[in-house]
């Protein structure tokens, strides 16, 4: 019988134990980078669609939550750098192969955007502030911007569609650009994080919705997300079940490792399966407090993407 | 680079060499020395290889990175430019080798360079140096008549992680 009895592996008492650099930072970025792109992606969408005024919470009051989960995650990002100074290095040069690259992109041209957008609304959504606002007398001089905002709101909607797909994908493809992470390196990582965010997006509108008509359209559109989403986790398995060694030892994380339970209670369950039943009762005609399956979303989501950051440091090559 | 499984006696020594030469901080190492054993009593065979950042052809690292501070110069060399790091680990997670850290003062991701400063002086990297027994070849595998090249001919090799599909550049002779 031929066996490996050991390898000594590596003993570098200040690299071993931090090569699992990301922690909750990321993962929470991750989160709030999806959730915005989902809130902006309906709110440019039912824009388009000439549904302003029918889905006020979609189009209108929804949209504080993205450039507030930007600016959040942004500093979270910004303080997970260990050469923070630099930082302006990643404005000297776009690097098509690097998803980090277009990523820093993306984000400076779309965390304005969002402020623009939510600026342009806010004498409908926040009349109180505009009435506050009337008494300093120097902020006369933004009027012809906010006049002009809200002349280009389609010029904003038509940009963000596309910036907020591609901030959404670029999530998840961020992490499965990483060859040296089996459980990160798959395709399906940015459609699966994508169909997240915009199921995230969903749950933190219909926190705002008050009408009965967007509540069961965005109620309709989450079941549907999430729908998507089972059945991209289940794609996920099935190409690495088929994948190289290194791959399935990657899925025993998920499927009978450290992070099952965690995976499959507040992932699966609670974060997708629990509300799928409770939008799905709602919309047949039950009573369900619509915070509910909204909340559980949005926690299932961010759990998600701490479970993906976390167990993906844990699957390696070598060492 | 090849370095030759046989000869090894993993005493360190090129640990310690590299240390010294790059100034790198305590408790940190660029290239390290590992130890497999194989087989079932009383068949057993033990492997000592001195390992460190392969300087893949298809490097990962300079892939991920988003500014372009990790970067492959002429002749093969993998880099990274401390001030153009911004510190994301994007290249850390991206390594399968895990050859890098971020330096505990600079803040910068470190990892081996060949001694790019000797290589420019016509030296060898500092390792391959001080080996005792000899067991490490710098060369270029370009060239066909350098002694890398002839070890590659002559004698049965690996690489680590091949699967990964970096293309790594450190050679191991095994039989």
């Amino acid at each position: 019988m031929q066996e490996e009895i050991f390898v000594s592996g590596r003993h570098i008492p200040n690299i071993d134990p931090y090569l699992q650099i990301w922690h909750w930072q990321i993962s929470l970025y991750l989160f709030l980078g999806g959730l915005a792109a989902g809130i902006l992606f309906f709110a440019a969408l039912f824009y388009l669609l000439k549904k302003e005024d029918e889905m006020p919470a979609t189009v209108k009051y929804a949209t504080i939550i993205a450039p507030i989960a930007l600016i959040i995650g942004l500093a979270a990002l910004f303080f997970d750098l260990s050469h923070k100074l630099y930082v302006w290095q990643l404005y000297t040069t776009v690097r098509i192969v690097s998803p980090m690259s277009w990523g820093a992109w993306v984000l400076l041209i779309t965390t304005p955007i969002s402020i623009l957008w939510v600026f342009s609304y806010y004498r409908e959504t926040y009349p109180k502030l505009e009435n506050k606002l009337q008494t300093f007398k120097r902020l006369k001089f933004l009027e012809p911007f906010e006049k002009f905002l809200i002349k280009n709101r389609k010029v904003m909607a038509i940009a963000l569609i596309p910036l907020t797909l591609v901030l959404g994908v670029y999530t998840g493809i961020l992490l499965s650009a990483f060859n040296a992470r089996p459980l990160w390196n798959n395709a399906i990582l940015g459609p699966l994080f994508l169909t997240s965010g915009l199921s995230t997006g969903a749950a933190g509108i219909l926190l705002f919705a008050k009408s009965h008509f967007e509540r069961t359209l965005i109620s309709k559109i989450d079941l549907a997300l999430i729908f998507i989403e089972l059945a991209l986790i289940v794609h996920m398995f099935m190409g690495m079940y088929a994948g190289s060694q290194v791959q399935l030892e990657a899925m025993q994380v998920l499927l009978g490792g450290s992070y099952t339970v965690m995976f499959f209670v507040f992932v699966i369950i609670l974060g997708l399966l629990v509300p799928f039943t409770l939008e799905l009762s709602e919309i047949i005609g039950f009573k369900v407090p619509v915070i509910a399956p909204a909340m559980l979303v949005l926690i299932g989501g961010l759990i998600f993407r701490m479970v993906m950051v976390n167990a993906g440091q844990l699957t390696r090559y070598l060492y | 680079m090849v370095i030759d499984t046989l000869k090894c006696v993993g005493c360190s020594d090129c640990v310690v060499a590299c240390q010294t030469e790059n100034n790198v901080p305590m408790g940190y190492c660029r290239d390290w020395v590992t130890e497999t054993v194989d087989g079932a009593y009383p068949k057993v065979e033990l492997e000592l290889k001195s390992e460190r950042c392969n300087h893949c052809d298809n490097a990962p690292c300079v892939r991920c990175c988003p500014t372009g501070a990790s970067h492959i110069v002429e002749g093969g060399v993998v880099l990274v430019t401390d001030d153009e790091c911004i510190g994301c680990g994007a290249c850390i997670e991206s390594c399968p080798y895990d050859a890098r850290y971020q330096h505990p003062e600079g803040g910068y991701v470190d990892k081996c360079t060949f001694c790019h400063h000797r290589l420019e002086k016509g030296q060898n990297p500092a390792c391959v140096e001080v080996c005792p027994t000899k067991c490490m070849y710098f060369g270029d595998i370009d060239d066909p008549t350098s002694k890398v090249s002839e070890l590659l001919k002559t004698r049965k090799h690996k690489v680590l992680a091949p699967e990964a599909g970096t293309s790594p550049n450190i050679y191991y002779l095994i039989k």
